[in-house]
């Protein structure tokens, strides 16, 4: 993939969430997240990573500073189809009531079978799966399913909140495989994560949180030193370096 | 003593059955005797004021819109109660009040544009504490629902709204998974009636010497009153509660729990 091809979509300007209790949450945070890129999210539980990723999607709004996609502040744009074009997966599986096939019309009411079997098989499901009810999935299945059901709404940005926390490492390895291949389809994702291992394995830009407030380069650096850093990442298939240079 | 009169002799007699009440109490040592004997002088001094009252309002030569007045009263009334009975609802008081008046208008505009009972005060009161009374318990059990339906299934609810749905198709299954809580029971009543019990106007009727049938049909009437009023508030407060819960941007607002976490 081409550096042009790496076309900044979401922007973080100075963001800040104050809790209704007074807590800050988040305190100026800068981040971007690139097309056909992988930005990691990391840093401790508390961190404020969680809460970076719901204000992409829309679903909090900051206190201070904005978000922008595609260079539009996200509050002068239609929420709901906001949504659909930055799909967001989260930490747990959610399922809802009823057959795999009937999870994915939510998100495309009017998809015929074909697109419904498509969409499993670009997550490496069977098209089988459809007619199964959610509750009978395993954990990586589930997970695998709300993935195929985001990318039902053909988003250009993936929020993935954790994806992988709940599930064995094999499951673990698929899907941080199925992020790395939808960047190089060309969408950008933001993964969090607090799992050092998997930050060095996923990262091509790194944005790492302590106490609401994003650290330095160098600080962020010293993070990936302290985990054994991306030179462990025997890949060396990603053109940028980590670290996020927006 | 007629059947309509039972004088301060025959209410002194089904005291009777209160004593009877709080010597099982004793007996099994319940601790509830006073209670028992509270709940029953309140009840006799909350109706006997109304009695009094209502004789002012429903005398025949009253204006109608003394009836009216009251009926407000009682509006303004079910929705500080249903506030009392339901803090943990947000809005309740507003949304219990606006249901309350949507219900005596709908359903005071059917049954008094049919022509099914004469706009007299003494029908227009009853009727309308019927219908307000009725519909209480469940717009306290529909709005208990949602709150605690948003709440254990936010991350359902946010996970629909990731998708692009709107917070009306996002809440539709869990708003409507509330209202059929709340309304089942009464469809339950409604068709055990005559079966199962029978219910209380239609007994009164029959005490006062009405005929059985002229009894059946009013009680009739008055149940599907009541089903309907049932109906039209919960639908009020439910849907009206779930709009509450959303922001206009379509963001599920934090109930009992905060929705960001990292």
């Amino acid at each position: 993939m081409s550096l042009s091809a790496h076309r900044p979509l979401l922007r973080f300007e100075s963001v800040s969430v104050v809790a209704g209790s007074g807590a800050a949450l988040l305190v100026d945070v800068d981040a971007e997240v690139v097309a056909g890129m992988i930005t990691v999210v990391a840093g401790p539980s508390g961190a404020g990573k969680s809460t970076l990723l719901r204000l992409g999607d829309r679903l909090d709004i900051p206190t201070g500073g904005r978000v922008l996609f595609e260079g539009i502040d996200i509050t002068e744009m239609d929420p709901c189809a906001l949504r659909r074009t930055i799909g967001m997966v989260f930490q747990r599986p959610v399922l809802f009531a009823g057959s795999v096939a009937d999870n994915l019309r939510v998100a495309d009411p009017h998809a015929s079978a074909e697109r419904l079997e498509s969409a499993l098989e670009q997550v490496g499901l069977d098209g089988s799966l459809l007619g199964r009810i959610g509750d009978d999935l395993s954990g990586g299945e589930a997970q695998r399913v709300c993935i195929a059901r985001t990318l039902l709404t053909d988003p250009k940005v993936v929020l993935m909140d954790e994806p992988t926390s709940s599930l064995d490492p094999a499951n673990r390895r698929a899907i941080e495989s199925l992020a790395r291949e939808l960047a190089d389809r060309g969408l950008g994702i933001m993964w969090v994560s607090h799992d050092h291992d998997q930050v060095a394995r996923l990262a091509d830009r790194l944005v790492v949180l302590r106490d609401g407030r994003r650290v330095g380069e160098a600080e962020a650096g010293a993070y990936l030193d302290d985990v054994g850093a991306l030179e462990s990442d025997g890949d060396g298939s990603h053109e940028d370096p980590p670290g996020d240079l927006p | 003593m007629n059947s309509t009169h039972i004088g301060w002799a025959g209410l002194a007699g089904s005291f009777t059955l209160i004593v009877i009440a709080m010597a099982l109490s004793v007996w099994q040592r319940l601790r509830l005797s006073r209670s028992i004997a509270w709940a029953a002088a309140r009840a006799a001094a909350q109706l006997l004021a109304v009695g009094w009252a209502l004789r002012l309002v429903l005398d025949p030569d009253a204006s109608v819109l003394w009836a009216w007045a009251w009926v407000v009263v009682m509006v303004v009334f079910a929705g500080a109660t249903l506030r009392q009975r339901a803090p943990e609802v947000p809005g309740i008081w507003w949304l219990g009040t606006l249901s309350m008046a949507t219900v005596i208008l709908v359903s005071l505009s059917v049954i008094f544009g049919f022509g099914v009972f004469p706009i007299e005060g003494r029908t227009i009161v009853p009727l309308a504490g019927m219908m307000i009374g009725n519909s209480m318990t469940s717009c306290v059990l529909v709005g208990r629902r949602i709150v605690a339906e948003f709440s254990e299934r936010r991350d359902e609810i946010e996970a629909r709204l990731a998708l692009g749905q709107t917070w009306r198709d996002a809440a539709r299954p869990y708003t409507g998974a509330a209202l059929r809580t709340a309304l089942v029971p009464q469809i339950e009543t409604t068709k055990a009636v005559g079966l199962v019990f029978l219910p209380g106007a239609m007994t009164g009727l029959v005490l006062a010497g009405v005929d059985a049938l002229d009894a059946v049909t009013i009680q009739l009437a008055l149940m599907y009153l009541v089903l309907g009023s049932v109906a039209t508030s919960v639908t009020v407060i439910g849907l009206g509660l779930t709009r509450q819960l959303f922001t206009p941007d379509h963001r599920l607002r934090r109930l009992d729990r905060p929705a960001t976490s990292s």
